[in-house]
């Protein structure tokens, strides 16, 4: 995904067992931290959604 | 390359008369001279009509998904490689097929051929490694190795890895200095260049699929974009709805693609969509070692699990 342009932290992977409860915390943490960085992603809005705007 | 049309026929008519096969898929002069057609013939006599030249483009293992018959195919390195992916996933059966391999030295690239004339290309005509084609601005003759397709430059098996019959002899396979260079170069883009360059990449798309009905991979029923319950993806020409599509197909051809360029060649606007599904052949190569469709039997990385597959990107 990155290598067609969608920026580093955009996109996150993790395997959490049922078990992990704070592994899972944690990670929630984590990517609300990094979504929150990143700002809103305007790359993905549609054509008519920002002539609306 | 096109010298070996005579025991394509030849081997073609005999398996035909012989009844070892029910229909044999190869090529025939299309309708422009540039473009030449797949065509699958049942008699032995309508042989005649086949040809092989540069402009064999197309990948011919993409007529073979889910048939039942008996099948004589063409095959050049590429296809051949597509045709042992098929086997693999269970799209064909060994026993269905008999292969005509043909050693290839690359396909001529359309694009190349009409700017060479400056306009469209209204006669072709190819001896040894010359080819002439004729267009507005008079008549050129190049060598082969000038106009090739770029997925030609940077092949790695021009010779056909499973075969029956050989219609050639093996030709030298390319030796190359940096198979990658042209991912490479995207890769040292940061994130908003990188989105810049797919937007222009992408700019002519008109969402056509002619590259996913070229394609030997993409044989599902009903793709993801025909798809309404649910949509996946917007059907129009939204630039994000074409370049979520393009995304997509990439990601369904990783591990699988073996860059026989049939998505390019079938493009009516150059498009030059191999940018997406390179990268999926890099990785595969870097992370997994593998090159799809070398080897009869083995399963591909991303349908296979191992203890030391890179797990880098995962918490």
């Amino acid at each position: 995904m990155e290598h067609m342009g969608i920026e580093k932290g955009r996109l996150h992977y993790s395997w959490i067992s049922s078990a992990e409860s704070t592994k899972f915390v944690e990670v929630v943490k984590e990517v609300t931290d990094a979504a929150k960085a990143a700002g809103p992603n305007t790359n993905f809005v549609k054509r008519y959604m920002k002539e609306a705007e | 390359m096109s010298g070996n049309i005579d025991r394509i026929k030849e081997i073609a008519r005999g398996l035909l008369e012989t009844e070892k096969v029910d229909v044999v898929i190869g090529f025939k002069k299309g309708t422009l001279p540039v473009m030449s057609e797949p065509t699958i013939i049942r008699k032995a006599s309508d042989t005649e009509t086949l040809i092989w030249d540069a402009t064999c483009r197309l990948n011919l293992c993409n007529y073979l998904t889910g048939r039942k018959d008996r099948i004589g195919i063409i095959a050049k390195g590429c296809d051949a490689r597509n045709i042992v992916g098929h086997i693999v996933e269970n799209k064909i059966k060994r026993d269905q097929l008999v292969i005509i391999g043909v050693p290839c030295t690359g396909m001529a690239d359309k694009k190349a051929l009409s700017d060479l004339v400056g306009g469209e290309v209204t006669a072709y005509a190819e001896a040894g490694d010359q080819i002439t084609v004729k267009g507005p601005a008079g008549e050129k003759t190049v060598s082969r190795s000038e106009v090739l397709q770029s997925n030609c430059r940077s092949c790695i098996k021009r010779n056909p890895v499973i075969f029956d019959e050989m219609a050639g002899e093996p030709v030298e396979e390319l030796v190359l200095e940096n198979r990658f260079a042209d991912v490479e170069k995207i890769e040292a883009m940061d994130a908003g260049a990188k989105w810049g360059y797919f937007e222009e990449l992408l700019s002519g798309c008109t969402r056509c699929y002619a590259c996913k009905n070229a394609c030997p991979l993409c044989y599902c029923p009903t793709c993801f974009v025909d798809e309404s319950r649910p949509q996946w993806v917007g059907k129009g020409t939204d630039p994000i709805d074409i370049r979520t599509y393009h995304f997509l197909r990439a990601f369904h051809c990783a591990g699988r693609c073996t860059d026989c360029g049939a998505c390019e060649a079938a493009c009516p606007m150059d498009i030059k969509m191999r940018a997406f599904t390179r990268k999926g052949v890099k990785d595969c190569v870097e992370k997994y070692g593998w090159e799809t469709g070398m080897k009869e039997g083995v399963r591909p990385p991303l349908d296979t699990f191992k203890t030391d597959d890179p797990e880098a990107f995962i918490r």
